[in-house]
């Protein structure tokens, strides 16, 4: 999977944090192979009806933007100044007392100093002073330049450098978020057509078919079938797992990484185990096929365009609250913008749990409760047997990931989980976990194979802190519940701490269940033996 | 050059004060600072109201402790409120006491590779010491722009010469200040990340506050100033009915000038974040989003691909994969 000319590990981390002499406004930005991402093609362009489909890359020197690109830019910066306090608040008040340089993944790993929070958003101030406060007159003594080719290039470079973490934002004094600049800036690069390809062809794909891989309904049928199969293979069970069934009591939602793609297959499996295991009334929807919105990383109308189908399949099918699969950005999306975008959802119940009766006070207007809540009270109210031994040849640390962390808070409930489930659990540093989490370096549609070296690069502080419990612990599996670490965190792995692999809380859950019925297991979810290896169980 | 820049600005601001009290004693003492403190009011409620009028389309809360699930775990209440009373309290952490900053720590890469992380509180402290001690030496200002002069007023000045060193008595405040105001410049220059994110701005709001807190410890410690005069002055001003009386210092033209220039520089500035401070969203939001409804006033309708499309479109291979449908 790596590009060939992605620097080695010791190469990587000899970085120079000196910034160089010349001022950061003369914007020098070079499209070097490895650190930056391909153009959106132009027929998943125009499929959106987003603006400028044509053929370019970044490397190219003419980007063929619209004759009034500068136009359309300013434009849509006073339609945003006007729309979102957050915008105008962010461009206005920083001191750029640099709290949040060391604070970014992407500076930590890179040394530029362009990635550090201060000095991405500043890319945009110092358009933003330029053209809409009176002090911007002065021009570059009062830190504002003129909007040209060169600017947009550079804004183009380091907001698809940016995960949208918001890890620098719990260190901000004002919380300046650099997530919420560079949404911004990007809606403001889609207006003139540049955009990447691994954020537009997920999107394209998901408006038309319902999910990001394009998948059409008959191969999302054959892999919830393969899955159910599979079960039946491990545990002798036969599971039922319906499909736009009308009148199932909960919806259940999913990344579409989940059935088809390693080693999120296992968690989706886990699901599957316990959901038949406490007798759910489910459905999965082959229309809302796709939890994650890859329109956060587009634009605001992005997110509210590919997540209207999922209310609306809640409707049409009747359910009475919808639940949701293990997703990073996909909860940043269910928590923060559902309700207000595509709300409100006075067609469902108050989701109560069928099993326990617990009213889910915390999704009370929202009616959709993330799974880790669900499962965490199934446990705390002693529905579940569990055999922990199961997991033994599993010693397991728990990454945040960054959306549950830090736009929801969801950081005991998994931990709950994976705590009864595991025998060997060990929590990396704590300020590498929480909200002090780092991003797998790959989020936020970055997680493409041409951008490999800024993905090591930016995937180093997290790997570097499975390394350390991974040297302590013999640590040697990092859970997550989110789509897109699991799918890049095996990279990033195999790259920083080799012998780790990657998996979901509700895949050890599933392993360590104990299934009515089921016959002995041999293996875990996986088909791996469940046997220790000798070296790897003694406590260091 | 941008640090040198603003240097050589306030040293001319400076001296345009020093002398300009003597030459034209009205406009340094009267019509500036009347003109400074319209600017500073007038500048002051158009940015915060702007601010205000504009919408916040979405909470977007950042979360920085365990949010308010199951009853049986324990939430975060002052770094992830669910309600609103919380957020009063993370916010009042935030104002008073720089919660967030207070979290910053030092990320460094040794050999190893070993990403290692280090205590760095002196920015925190430097920043809460300057802010309260501004704050503070604001208030014992009052004694001369009220007459009688409140009990508060005394108390502080009281506290602030506790230690009863010297005559005058010298102000704890002044040296907290004056060190606070050169850490933060210091590190300006010294830290190389900070140097290069740094703007003319920022230097010129240090040099004009280092400029404005030295010739107010000149006027008190170091040279023979005419009190009764300055607070004539002051108390014109403030009932005013203005009258400059004789004999101020140059030095008290240059303080009065200083100050004057940074409080109608103040709403075109970085200062700013005094007012916005208060209304960032990330911070004043409770995390209830799912069990209260945020609205968005502009919220529209989008273009969607809506279930029957998609049907419409699928409908063979949904019938082939044997899933029901809407319309056989």
């Amino acid at each position: 999977m790596k590009e060939e000319n992605t620097p080695t590990p010791e190469q990587l981390v000899s970085i120079d944090f000196e910034p160089p002499r010349k001022s950061w406004m003369d914007p020098a930005v070079k499209f070097r192979k490895g650190t930056y991402c391909y153009s959106g093609v132009a027929k998943h362009v125009k499929y959106l009806d987003l603006p400028n489909p044509r053929e370019w890359q970044p490397t190219d020197s003419d980007w063929k933007l619209p004759p009034d690109w500068k136009k359309i830019i300013l434009d849509g910066m006073k339609e945003r100044l006007e729309k979102y306090r957050s915008f105008r608040l962010f461009m206005d008040i920083c001191v750029r007392c640099g709290a949040c340089a060391d604070k970014c993944h992407f500076y930590v790993g890179s040394g530029d100093p362009k990635n550090m929070p201060v000095l991405r958003a500043e890319l945009l101030r110092s358009v933003y002073r330029r053209y809409f406060t009176t002090a911007g007159k002065l021009g570059r003594l009062a830190g504002a330049r003129d909007l040209d080719e060169g600017v947009l290039k550079e804004w183009f470079y380091y907001f698809f450098q940016c995960t949208e973490c918001r890890r620098c934002s719990v260190f901000c004094p004002y919380g300046i978020d650099t997530a919420e600049v560079t949404m911004i800036g990007r809606e403001l690069l889609n207006l003139v057509g540049c955009n990447i390809n691994w954020v537009i062809e997920p999107v394209s794909n998901c408006f038309r078919t319902g999910n990001h891989l394009g998948i059409q309904p008959h191969g999302f049928k054959d892999s919830i079938d393969f899955a159910a199969d599979d079960l039946e293979e491990i545990t002798g069970i036969k599971v039922d797992a319906p499909i736009n069934k009308k009148g199932a009591e909960i919806l259940f939602i999913v990344p579409s990484a989940d059935y088809f793609a390693s080693p999120h297959y296992y968690t989706l499996l886990g699901y599957m185990l316990l959901f038949h295991e406490i007798g759910l009334d489910y459905t999965f929807s082959a229309y809302a096929s796709e939890g994650g919105n890859f329109g956060l990383f587009t634009s605001h109308e992005m997110i509210k365009r590919l997540n209207n189908k999922i209310y609306a399949e809640a409707k049409r099918l009747g359910v009475k609250w919808i639940l949701g699969g293990e997703c990073g950005h996909m909860w940043r999306v269910m928590h923060q913008y559902m309700d207000t975008m595509n709300g409100p959802a006075d067609f469902l119940e108050e989701p109560v749990s069928p099993v326990t009766g617990t009213r889910f006070e915390n999704a009370m207007t929202t009616r959709m409760v993330h799974i880790c809540e669900f499962t965490a009270d199934l446990l705390k109210n002693n529905r579940l047997k569990l055999d922990p031994g199961r997991n033994n040849h599993r010693r397991v640390t728990f990454h945040d990931s960054c959306n549950p962390a830090r736009a929801m808070g969801l950081l005991e409930e998994p931990r709950y989980i994976l705590q009864s489930a595991c025998n060997h659990f060990y929590e990396m540093p704590e300020n590498t976990i929480r909200e002090q989490t780092f991003c797998c370096g790959a989020g936020a549609g970055l997680g493409t194979d041409e951008n490999m070296e800024m993905r090591m690069r930016g995937g180093f502080p997290r790997a570097n802190a499975v390394k350390y419990v991974h040297d302590k612990y013999n640590v040697n599996m990092l859970t997550c519940i989110c789509a897109i670490d699991k799918a890049t965190l095996p990279t990033l792995m195999d790259y920083w701490v080799p012998g780790v692999e990657v998996g979901g809380v509700h895949e050890l859950l599933a392993n360590a269940l104990i299934v009515e019925g089921e016959r002995e297991r041999t293996t875990d979810l996986r088909g791996d033996s469940m046997e220790q290896s000798g070296a790897e169980t003694t406590d260091a | 050059m941008a640090a040198f820049y603003s240097l050589i600005l306030v040293l001319l601001l400076s001296i345009a004060g020093y002398f300009g009290g003597s030459a034209a004693g009205t406009f340094f003492g009267i019509i500036i600072p009347y003109a400074a403190i319209a600017v500073f009011l007038i500048g002051l409620t158009a940015r915060v109201l702007q601010w205000a009028k504009i919408p916040v389309p979405f909470r977007i809360t950042t979360t920085c402790g365990q949010q308010k699930s199951l009853p049986w775990i324990k939430y975060s209440r002052l770094d992830n409120p669910g309600s609103g009373l919380g957020t009063v309290f993370r916010m009042a952490l935030e104002i008073l006491l720089f919660r967030s900053l207070f979290r910053n720590t030092k990320a460094e890469i040794k050999d190893g590779p070993r990403l290692v992380f280090s205590e760095r509180k002196f920015l925190w402290l430097a920043a809460l010491a300057f802010h309260w001690t501004f704050l503070f030496i604001l208030l014992r200002h009052l004694r001369f722009f009220l007459e009688p002069v409140p009990g508060f007023v005394l108390l502080a000045q009281t506290l602030d010469g506790f230690f009863q060193i010297g005559t005058p008595v010298l102000y704890m405040t002044d040296l907290v200040i004056l060190a606070a105001l050169a850490y933060l410049l210091i590190r300006r220059f010294s830290d190389s990340q900070v140097r290069y994110i740094s703007l003319f701005a920022d230097y010129f709001a240090l040099f004009l506050l280092l400029g404005l807190v030295l010739s107010g410890i000149a006027l008190r410690y170091f040279i023979k100033t005419d009190i009764s005069g300055i607070k004539e002055l002051a108390l014109g001003l403030a009932t005013f009915s203005p009258a400059l009386p004789a004999g101020l210092s140059p030095i008290f033209f240059m303080h009065i000038f200083l100050l004057s220039i940074l409080v109608a520089f103040f709403p075109f500035s970085k200062l700013m974040h005094m007012g916005g401070v208060f209304l960032s969203p990330t911070r004043n939001l409770a995390n209830n989003n799912r069990m209260k409804r945020h609205i968005n006033p502009w919220n529209h309708p989008v273009k969607v691909h809506t279930y029957e499309e998609w049907e419409d479109e699928f409908r063979d291979k949904i019938r082939a994969a044997g899933l029901p449908l809407d319309k056989a």
